[in-house]
């Protein structure tokens, strides 16, 4: 089969798991979310009738009137129409609009701090490997100190230094709450100022392992044939380095963003709470300790397609890089 | 027929008695390739996961109660409370050494649970092939890109407080983590049961798992080591997590429930660094100790990073002598000239 279809027909199925897990959780785990969820639209005010009561049923479990497949299939229906209910802690707002406000902020914030990251670990981990055994190299281990610590933590620690102890940064918040958000200059720097702490943090948590992957990568790539070629050839070191190890060691740093995506978004949504940025992840954890189950499947579900999305992004681009890949049937 | 016993088992005690050491030797020599070489940094590992270990197990026997309230809130540390207390009063020294014990026991245990799945799904898809393995692959590439920590926070979050024990956040965080381990098992495996004696104790009709606990197992040990000490970490930092926004398991006393109190306590906004360091750094450095350790474990594996090392220590010590050389050498003209 071709890669690209391969590659398209894996990310299909991997949704498919996604939105089953979504719909099984809540029926396989105890607990009664439905009634919970009611009741607590009935304290905003809202008449409950028995169309609402199914709707969220049928998000949620607990409606063991019609068969399990039936229930199934409506589920699948009712996402595909993109309704997934009203969100019971910003009501009457509904789930989709609620997560469409808070999305773009943690797109932008984990999608640039993990490309930063990224570039940032592969150009100095392709530096250190190139030259091993210098002072700089044997430095490396120690960067497995940032990779174990809590995402969490490390923005305690980075608030607490600069935003509260220098007062270079603001402690909290995704803007300056006087100004209304909009595309005009003073916003977008207020927006850059305040999300500079949590960035910082990703990219500090995150670098630890592009670099070391990217050393080791360089280091055996540094032994193959063709570098002694191409410096038998006479090449200048810098050009060994730019377009024979480089390139080849990178690969499986841009295969491995897969995994490292997946790690960064789990570590960003903590991360949001620390700094109340009004992310995604600050709505997820706010839904948690609102019981507000609907919207906590939703971003559940949209966290879950962006990962998917970028994946499937990156894996396209690895073909055109890799032509290796294209070529294993 | 009486004869014929002791005719067949002498020569080996003969040899046995008459050379003890050489079978002895073999076979240690046979284990120290499977154990890691010491290194600087495996002795920094070692010491920091032997104390911090340690610190867990007995810590809680010296300290006082962790719980217990005094009228002396938010003291920075001093000689009665090492590491101050909390802003009721509770000795943080003493919290330290029962949550550094709770995130051990949790990270041990969603550490078996989660080696466990990944050698079956990883090692049982690899060696029985065809349709399993490829449906085993599949799964474990969709539970790979289903982003973890989400995911663990919405099956905690549908689970009521009450029956949130230790044993729940243990195996949720164990279904969502075994899968980039399983994937790495997988590849050994397919590489390992290519080999010839594998083919021939399946030819000589043993049956499935015991090819696979005798034959193949032992040669994927440092493997399961090693994705066996990153499950640990795993487990710490996303139990850590978990209890930091408030759904880890009810009652339990780890180094991210601390953390959750210094949050909650705003130990951020007072000040309080005493309260919120000392969790994060356990944290870090039981990890760090647990990762120098898994790089020694990574040269058993390969045995090309070893060479790697010693590659780099020999380049060291050429970039040495080129610089003692090139002194020498202006050394040298520098007393011709004043000749």
């Amino acid at each position: 089969m071709n890669y690209f279809l391969r590659k398209l027909s894996f990310y299909a199925v991997a949704l498919w798991a996604a939105l089953t897990l979504n719909f099984a959780i809540p029926r396989l785990l105890p607990g009664n979310p439905v009634d919970i969820l009611l009741a607590k639209l009935q304290q905003r005010g809202e008449t409950v009738t028995p169309e609402t009561r199914k709707a969220y049923a049928l998000l949620l479990g607990g409606d063991s009137s019609d068969p399990l497949w039936i229930q199934y299939w409506d589920y699948l229906k009712n996402l595909a129409k993109g309704d997934l209910g009203v969100s019971v802690s910003y009501y009457p707002a509904k789930v989709s609009d609620v997560i469409l406000t808070s999305l773009p902020w943690t797109v932008v914030l984990v999608g640039i701090a993990t490309i930063l990251a990224a570039v940032l670990g592969v150009l100095l981990g392709a530096v250190v490997g190139w030259k091993p055994g210098t002072w700089l190299d044997s430095l490396v281990p120690s960067t497995t100190l940032l990779a174990a610590v809590p995402y969490f933590w490390l923005a305690l620690i980075l608030a607490y230094l600069l935003a509260r102890v220098l007062g270079w940064f603001p402690l909290q918040g995704g803007y300056d709450v006087v100004l209304t958000p909009g595309w005009n200059a003073e916003f977008i720097g207020s927006a850059i100022q305040y999300g500079f702490l949590p960035a910082l943090t990703i990219v500090l948590a995150s670098v630890g392992g592009w670099l070391l992957g990217m050393r080791n990568m360089m280091v055996s790539t540094l032994s193959e044939d063709y570098i002694l070629t191409a410096e038998a050839k006479g090449l200048s070191p810098r050009k060994i380095l730019r377009s024979y190890a480089s390139r080849n060691a990178v690969l499986p740093s841009v295969a491995g963003f897969a995994i490292s995506l997946g790690f960064v978004v789990s570590g960003s949504v903590i991360t949001e709470q620390v700094f109340s940025y009004p992310g995604i992840g600050g709505r997820l954890l706010g839904a948690v300790t609102n019981n507000d189950y609907a919207l906590m499947q939703g971003v559940f579900l949209f966290i879950t397609l962006a990962v998917l999305g970028a994946n499937l992004l990156v894996d396209l681009l690895y073909g055109l890089i890799d032509p290796r890949t294209r070529a294993r049937t | 027929m009486t004869n014929l016993k002791p005719a067949n088992t002498t020569p080996v005690a003969d040899a046995a008695a008459a050379d003890p050491a050489a079978p002895a030797a073999r076979a240690r020599s046979g284990w120290r390739s499977l154990l890691p070489t010491m290194t600087p940094w495996l002795a920094i590992g070692l010491v920091l996961v032997a104390g911090i270990g340690l610190f867990g197990l007995l810590g809680p026997l010296f300290v006082g109660d962790p719980q217990q309230i005094r009228d002396q809130g938010l003291t920075p540390p001093s000689a009665e409370f090492w590491l101050g207390t909390t802003q009721t009063g509770q000795d943080v020294l003493a919290q330290l050494a029962y949550a550094t014990r709770g995130s051990l026991q949790i990270g041990l245990l969603v550490g078996v649970l989660a080696t466990v799945l990944s050698a079956f799904f990883g090692i049982y898809g690899a060696y029985r092939g065809k349709f399993l393995d490829d449906a085993f692959s599949l799964f474990t590439n969709v539970f790979l890109v289903i982003p973890g920590l989400p995911l663990v926070i919405v099956i905690s979050g549908f689970v009521p407080r009450e029956s949130r024990g230790l044993w729940t956040i243990a195996v949720v965080l164990a279904v969502t983590g075994w899968a980039a381990s399983a994937r790495v098992l997988h590849a050994q495996t397919l590489s390992v049961r290519q080999r010839d004696y594998v083919a021939a104790s399946q030819v000589s009709g043993e049956r499935p798992w015991r090819v696979i606990v005798v034959e193949i197992l032992p040669n994927l040990l440092p493997v399961i080591a090693s994705q066996f000490v990153f499950a640990v970490i795993a487990a710490i930092l996303g139990e850590a997590g978990l209890s930091y926004i408030g759904l880890g398991a009810s009652n339990s006393a780890t180094l991210g429930t601390m953390l959750f109190y210094a949050q909650n306590g705003f130990a951020l906004s007072l000040g309080a660094w005493w309260w919120f360091v000392p969790p994060g750094l356990m944290i870090a450095l039981f990890g760090m100790g647990l990762s120098l350790v898994n790089f020694s474990i990574d040269e058993v594996i390969n045995p090309k990073l070893k060479n790697l090392r010693q590659h780099r220590k020999r380049a060291r010590r050429a970039l040495r002598l080129e610089r003692d050389l090139a002194q020498r050498a202006r050394r040298t003209p520098v007393k011709e000239t004043d000749r």
